[in-house]
């Protein structure tokens, strides 16, 4: 690959240094709000960072992305995580279109052609676009150290470089009709042996509401540990949600669509009455099968409470008044 | 010539049922359960008491379809066998990956079918192991039988507990339920008599 490789340039062993440093100047918070897109010309003037686009239009009566802006000394707080190794980030992965076996997806994706790659970003929006990869690393990427917990009852603490999905949505311009986002994982039958089992109906499908979508803590990620995605972590871009469980997350997308009605998510079709559309992290709300009281922390032997959207308690207000347990 | 096949037997029984158990335990000390070696650990020993619950059931089942008794032998060590994986995948899950946290692990349980039906099915396992003591044996006479078929119920909730164990639908589950289904079929009293005349009929000859 001609790109550079930027593991050069963060060696994993001074991420602990790094971190400590970033979270004393604040840094990430400061190149959130400098993030500018510097490829994009015909970017609108919305101001930085995220803001809520002028033209699209929340569902709930939220605050803007602007005020939710990561501050920080809730960042260095989050900062403070053991990161998870990056063997068990690499080597402990959901890929259904690989195979159903967590441990055994690295060898089977490991030849994943993600080059050339596209995206399309298309349906209620004035300015639909083919994202090239080139593209997508376009957007200033930056670090964000999320918890990712996963309904099967564990979590892990990793280091993604990317973008706010809000960046490349107000690229696109969505219309007032754009209540949702529909994303799609990448389907194809020579690459992914596990799309032979009927588990789930392909492609993958994921959603958001729009206003989840546009909030800052939303990224696009692109790489992990300072390097390029893994093809098990979803290469080469996937959605990471950090307050919803990890299926929310969904990986190696090849389409965006702004959509008027609530997607129905692959794991909604498969099983509606265990996973729903918000899937937020909540402990009090149990999977009808097995507690979501606790997680198992991976790399560490441990287990921790699970915390209410796991733990960016920012994101609350976007759920004002509604039932968690209806809405699950 | 019984006599003669008698030990080995036993000891294929004795050296299956430890064997899994040596095995899992060198994994684990030499840290060769893969990234999150207290789930491998407890997924194994579940599993294994899963193999020995379904091996318990398969003597009758030889027997009613071969006519012989001789599995008849170790079905106790089987199903023993099953009971003691059966503890050590609760203790694994209680201890290693709950540090016995009672608390905790009351709230966990009670919110959770899947390990509900497993602390079912442990303690009809627990009530199989007991009355498998030779002086309750005798005491429990006729009854004995019937305490016993409460292995199928066991094994049913077994699977049970198996499958939900994942967000979809698996095959090793499902295998495992057809597995307990056929051996329970065939000891259904119509098949049993069916199976029986069978071999009346065959051992009618010059043995």
């Amino acid at each position: 690959m001609s790109k550079i490789d930027r593991s050069d340039i963060t060696p994993e062993h001074v991420y602990l240094n790094r971190r400590q440093l970033i979270a004393g100047m604040g840094a990430l918070a400061a190149a959130s709000l400098l993030g500018a897109c510097a490829r994009e010309p015909e970017a609108e003037a919305t101001p930085p960072p995220t803001g809520v686009s002028s033209t699209a239009t929340p569902v709930a009566d939220t605050p803007s992305a602007t005020e939710t802006a990561p501050d920080p000394t809730a960042m260095t707080e989050r900062l403070e995580e053991k990161l998870t190794p990056l063997d068990d980030v690499a080597g402990y992965n959901n890929f259904y279109e690989f195979t159903l076996s967590k441990t055994k997806v690295a060898e089977l994706a490991k030849d994943l052609e993600t080059s050339p790659w596209e995206v399309e970003v298309g349906g209620l929006v004035r300015n639909p676009r083919t994202f090239g990869l080139d593209d997508i690393m376009a957007f200033e990427q930056e670090e964000r150290i999320y918890r990712m917990r996963c309904v099967e009852g564990w979590s892990m603490v990793i280091p993604w470089l990317g973008f706010p999905l809000a960046k490349l949505l107000d690229a696109v311009e969505p219309t007032s009709e754009a209540r949702f986002v529909r994303f799609q994982t990448l389907a194809d039958p020579e690459q992914m042996p596990g799309l032979n089992t009927r588990v789930l109906s392909w492609p993958y499908v994921e959603g958001l509401r729009m206003d989840e979508a546009m909030h800052d803590l939303t990224i696009l990620a692109t790489g992990l540990y300072g390097k390029d995605l893994p093809p098990q972590n979803g290469a080469p871009v996937r959605l990471v949600v950090p307050w919803k469980y990890g299926f929310k997350s969904i990986k190696s997308i090849v389409k965006i669509d702004l959509v008027a009605e609530m997607p129905v998510s692959s794991w909604m079709a498969a099983a509606p009455r265990e996973y729903g559309f918000y899937a937020n992290v909540n402990p009090e709300v149990p999977h009808p099968r097995w507690s979501q009281a606790t997680e198992r922390v991976i790399g560490t032997g441990k287990r921790r409470k699970t915390e209410l959207f796991n733990g960016y308690d920012e994101v609350a207000p976007l759920y004002e008044g509604m039932d968690l347990e209806e809405n699950f | 010539m019984r006599r003669e096949a008698l030990p080995w037997l036993q000891i294929a029984t004795h050296v299956g049922g430890l064997a899994p158990l040596a095995v899992l335990a060198w994994l684990f000390w030499q840290d060769r359960l893969g990234p999150v070696p207290v789930a491998a650990a407890i997924r194994r020993l579940g599993r294994y008491a899963l193999v020995f619950l379904i091996l318990s059931l398969a003597p009758t089942a030889v027997r009613l379809v071969t006519g012989s008794s001789e599995l008849l032998r170790v079905r106790r060590w089987l199903g023993l066998y099953a009971f003691l994986y059966a503890v050590l995948h609760a203790l694994a899950f209680a201890g290693l990956d709950y540090g016995f946290d009672l608390r905790l692990l009351a709230t966990v349980v009670l919110e959770s079918r899947r390990e509900i039906v497993g602390l079912a099915a442990l303690s009809i396992l627990g009530l199989l192991a007991l009355t498998s003591i030779p002086a309750l044996i005798r005491s429990l006479g006729k009854h004995w039988k019937r305490v016993h078929r409460l292995v199928y119920v066991a094994a049913g909730l077994v699977v049970l507990h198996y499958a939900w164990n994942y967000k979809e639908l698996r095959r090793w589950p499902v295998a495992a339920g057809t597995a307990l289904l056929l051996l329970l079929a065939i000891r259904l009293p119509p098949v049993a008599r069916l199976l029986r005349q069978r071999h009346n009929a065959e051992g009618a000859g010059p043995t």
